[in-house]
């Protein structure tokens, strides 16, 4: 049964990932006044990526990809099938840092810059991120999905403070402006595509999908804060996401892109202040 | 004469020897021999006495506490004699201060008190003395490789070889006698002589910043040593006691904690935290070994032994909070001085500090689950830590530079370092490795005791820690699909002790469960008098265990996958300007020039000056905050 659920989240997942990424290009297509690809768009791609002659820069740089997509999909499954939370995060660091030595490791000057880049960025979003996870002991008194999700009360009414900042870092994890500075997915940037750069055919393939994985696994963090044994609290849960979600292209395409020293100051201080203080005003009522 | 004195006493023989012979041959054979023998009594050790534990006194014990007292006075006279000579009053001050104190005491009060346990051996005193043993040893040996090269490519510095390997062990014989002793003038005496030999191993090389470096070592920790002796005068006079045990076992009411602020500060100023941290920063002009040994096995380690020993009377004490605060500062501002360094063992030694001020801060909070960490934390910092340090030492002599940014040319040179290197790395902050599984236990043990600051600390503290460690793991792979060029020869003295190092910080990732259960649960089982649990689940051991065998296995399968895939190899992109080597690229003028990739120091938000003066001030300003805590507590 275990193992019916894992292949089921393995196989689901990007499945959805890529769906929302199809919504996403539609929806911001729209919001520029164009008509846009159609929804299967990133599966499109991806299939065509496939089918591409493989090359490559040395021999090195494309294993880490396929290490960083391997600990992704755990991060994925051990936050579906109920487990850690804290652990779920430090399995998704260590596919992050395993993505960014990818990018030193192609030894190009662009890969380079994107990988310091994304160095920052995860210093940057890293403190909400344990904080969120403390934040759900604190509230639920489990680290465990499992617990979290048959709780009475959503966890946002505990959290608000939580799920804002959570909000406000998830720029970065969805790599949307205007915190996408380490690669984006329009590639007319400065450092051309950042980390990706040197990546193409199969590796850009496998790079698309660990983002899918990781759309969905930041929006895993979304639903937790509204989800609760009542089975409407999955709908509430949803339609919350969808709505973060929204935002988040919006924001996308309201802003343009920071530098990273607006990036880190804002996204420290946004922790600070909101985690911080929602953990230290709720450890005095619980 | 029992198996735990001779694990005191034989380093002392083997620095003797060392001391005596001059052949390096020769020496060289005892020091290998004299170390390996070393692990071996520290592993038979535990092997006799684990299980139970073992406290006795020796029949001559008056005997013992008068050849201390001569040793302690030929030591001051010593110590006194040279700081009038280099004109470092202060450490003569020091000296004269707590000296006459100990001895006036001793004569006059101590041997009327009697002392029941003279040495106490449990699970904690085994685990350090394992870790002391086996990491310690093993750097004796990278000692003899190392310090011939040493020689070879430093001639300016005349030839200490005998008295440095010397020094070692004795360093080893005092940690011995520092974890194994629970009357507290011999572990008094025992601190002073850690606080001595690293005093000697700082100067070694005898030039200006050596000895400027050295006696700043000894003049703070002599500093912590006057704390120490005033801690034993009044626990003597009040208490009429010399034991560790009975002191930790008292009620932790107003007057016991004068002592107990008084010790943690002798511990404080010994693991180097702010604003204590200036000489462990200033210690690296040594050499590697014996920045290896002050960092992982001996000297830091010390200091935080003996606040978790202090553990059951801090928690919410005035004295806890005060240590607390002091921990977190230390922790999140060396985290945040390590990002701006470039040189590979200034980044070691901000981030000793800072380890060590997580496992100050885990210490002193004192619950069950935040001192199964701290203990955790020792172990597998020690194995990391001294691993990289070993490494970065003989990096140095391969490429002729400790810079990070120069680093991307090791795996040309060589395949081996760099991996070790990069497991060293690894086993510092990326899950499933040692340190953050502390880490993780850490936070949770903070939350669960309601250290709302220490979480956030943490949280910011981890952030940082992983950018500055991600980014030279980056500069080693960044040179990982190089041809090896030209493979120095290490020597056998070093690789092996590298070699058992890594297999070291590998091995103790799997065996944490087996650690956990047949040492830290039963030793805080006693602590608490009450069931310890593990304070992660089953379920994530295992998982754990499951992603570390995942980074272990995956890449070997990858091997027969490349083997088959061959693909087209192309130029990196350098905006069409790439003069095909991958290298170099044509300039505005139609010139050849060099592309060169740095890291991102951002020296403009964290610089280390900065860092350390705040954070010295905040210290400051927590301590004298303690002080009038506890004078408000004894007030009422």
């Amino acid at each position: 049964m275990l193992i019916i659920k894992i292949l089921a989240i393995i196989i689901l997942t990007p499945i959805v990932g890529g769906l929302l990424t199809g919504i996403d290009r539609v929806i911001t297509a729209r919001m520029q006044g164009r008509q846009g690809p159609p929804i299967l768009q990133p599966f499109y791609d991806v299939f065509k990526l496939i089918q591409k002659e493989p090359i490559e820069v040395n021999l090195m740089h494309r294993f880490y990809v396929y290490l960083s997509l391997i600990f992704v999909i755990l991060t994925a499954v051990i936050l579906l099938v109920g487990g850690d939370i804290l652990l779920a995060v430090f399995a998704l660091t260590l596919g992050s840092v395993l993505f960014i030595l990818g990018g030193y490791a192609s030894n190009s000057p662009y890969s380079l810059v994107g990988s310091e880049r994304e160095l920052l960025q995860m210093m940057a979003y890293e403190p909400m991120v344990l904080l969120t996870g403390i934040g759900f002991y604190l509230a639920d008194k489990s680290f465990f999905v499992s617990d979290i999700v048959k709780n009475d009360i959503p966890a946002i009414v505990y959290l608000p403070g939580m799920f804002l900042g959570f909000v406000f870092i998830l720029t970065f994890k969805l790599r949307k402006s205007p915190f996408d500075f380490s690669m984006s997915h329009h590639g007319h940037q400065e450092i051309v595509q950042g980390i990706t750069t040197e990546y193409s055919g199969k590796d850009l393939a496998v790079i698309e999908v660990t983002h899918w994985y990781e759309e969905i696994i930041a929006f895993t963090f979304i639903f937790l804060f509204f989800a609760t044994k009542n089975p409407i609290s999955i709908l509430v849960g949803i339609i919350a996401c969808f709505l973060v979600y929204f935002l988040e292209i919006l924001i996308d395409n309201g802003f343009a892109r920071m530098k990273w020293n607006f990036a880190l100051k804002s996204a420290w201080i946004v922790t600070a202040v909101l985690g911080s203080l929602n953990l230290i005003i709720l450890s005095y009522f619980k | 004469m029992n198996l735990i004195t001779t694990l005191i006493l034989f380093p002392l023989a083997i620095a003797v020897l060392t001391f005596l012979i001059r052949n390096d041959k020769i020496r060289g054979a005892i020091v290998t021999i004299g170390a390996a023998c070393i692990a071996l009594l520290a592993v038979l050790v535990t092997v006799t006495y684990f299980q139970n534990g073992i406290t006795f006194s020796y029949q001559g014990e008056e005997a013992i506490s008068y050849l201390i007292m001569v040793l302690e006075v030929l030591i001051a006279g010593y110590v006194i004699t040279i700081g009038i000579r280099d004109k470092k009053y202060i450490v003569s001050v020091f000296s004269i201060i707590q000296t006459p104190l100990i001895l006036w005491f001793e004569l006059a009060r101590g041997h009327e008190i009697e002392v029941a346990k003279d040495m106490v051996y449990d699970k904690l005193s085994g685990i350090m003395v394992l870790i002391v043993g086996i990491i310690g040893s093993l750097i004796c040996i990278y000692a003899v490789g190392y310090m011939r090269d040493y020689h070879h490519h430093h001639k300016e510095y005349a030839e200490r070889k005998s008295f440095f390997l010397s020094v070692l062990f004795l360093f080893l014989s005092a940690m011995f006698g520092l974890v194994l002793s629970n009357n507290m003038t011999w572990l008094y005496f025992c601190w002073e002589i850690t606080s001595l030999c690293s005093f000697l191993l700082i100067g070694y090389t005898k030039t200006e910043e050596a000895k400027r470096n050295s006696y700043r070592a000894l003049a703070i920790n002599l500093g912590g040593g006057v704390a120490f002796a005033f801690a034993i005068v009044f626990i003597g006079i009040h208490y009429k006691t010399l034991e560790l045990s009975v002191l930790t076992s008292m009620q932790p009411e107003a007057a016991v904690m004068i002592p107990v602020f008084l010790l943690a500060l002798a511990a404080l100023t010994k693991s180097a935290q702010f604003p204590f941290s200036s000489w462990l920063l200033g210690a690296m002009v040594a050499p590697t070994p014996s920045s290896a040994l002050l960092h992982s096995a001996t000297m830091v380690k010390a200091g935080v032994y003996l606040i978790i020993r202090l553990a059951p009377l801090l928690g919410n004490s005035p004295v806890g909070i005060a240590v607390t605060g002091i921990g977190c500062v230390t922790f999140l501002l060396s985290s945040l001085a390590a990002v701006t360094q470039s040189d590979g063992k200034k980044i070691l030694a901000y981030s000793t500090v800072a380890n060590l001020g997580l496992i100050v801060i885990c210490a002193s909070i004192g619950s069950q689950e935040a001192l199964w960490a701290a203990i955790l934390l020792i172990i597998f910092h020690a194995s990391s830590k001294s691993l990289m340090f070993l490494c970065v030492g003989s990096i140095e002599h391969q490429i002729g530079s400790r810079d990070v940014e120069d680093m991307a040319v090791l795996a040309e040179v060589s395949r081996k370092l760099n991996l070790f290197m990069f497991i060293g790395i690894a086993g510092m902050f990326l899950a499933p490795f040692g340190m953050l599984i502390s880490k993780w236990v850490a936070m949770k043990a903070f939350i669960d005791s309601k250290h709302i600051l220490s979480v956030v600390v943490i949280a910011y503290g981890s952030a940082v820690t992983l950018f500055y460690w991600a980014k030279w793991m980056g500069k080693l792979v960044s040179g990982s699909n190089k041809k090896q060029k030209n493979d120095h020869k290490l020597s056998i003295h070093e690789e092996i002790p590298i070699t058992i190092h890594a297999i070291l910080v590998i091995v103790s990732c799997f065996a944490f469960p087996f650690i956990s259960d047949y040492a830290l649960i039963p030793y805080l089982t006693e602590l608490f008098g009450k069931d310890a649990v593990i304070p992660i689940g089953t379920s994530d051991v295992n998982l754990m265990i499951m992603m570390l065998a995942m980074l272990i296995i995956i890449p070997i399968s990858f091997i027969p996958i490349y083997k088959k895939d061959k693909r087209r190899i192309v130029p990196i992109y350098m905006a069409g300007e790439n003069t095909g080597d991958n290298e170099t690229f044509y300039g505005g003028l139609g010139e050849k020039r060099k592309a060169t990739m740095r890291n991102w120091y951002l020296t403009e938000y964290f610089d280390s000056k900065k860092m350390l003066y705040i954070g010295n001030i905040i210290a400051v300003l927590i301590l004298v905050l303690g002080i009038i805590l506890l004078i408000g507590g004894l007030a009422k």
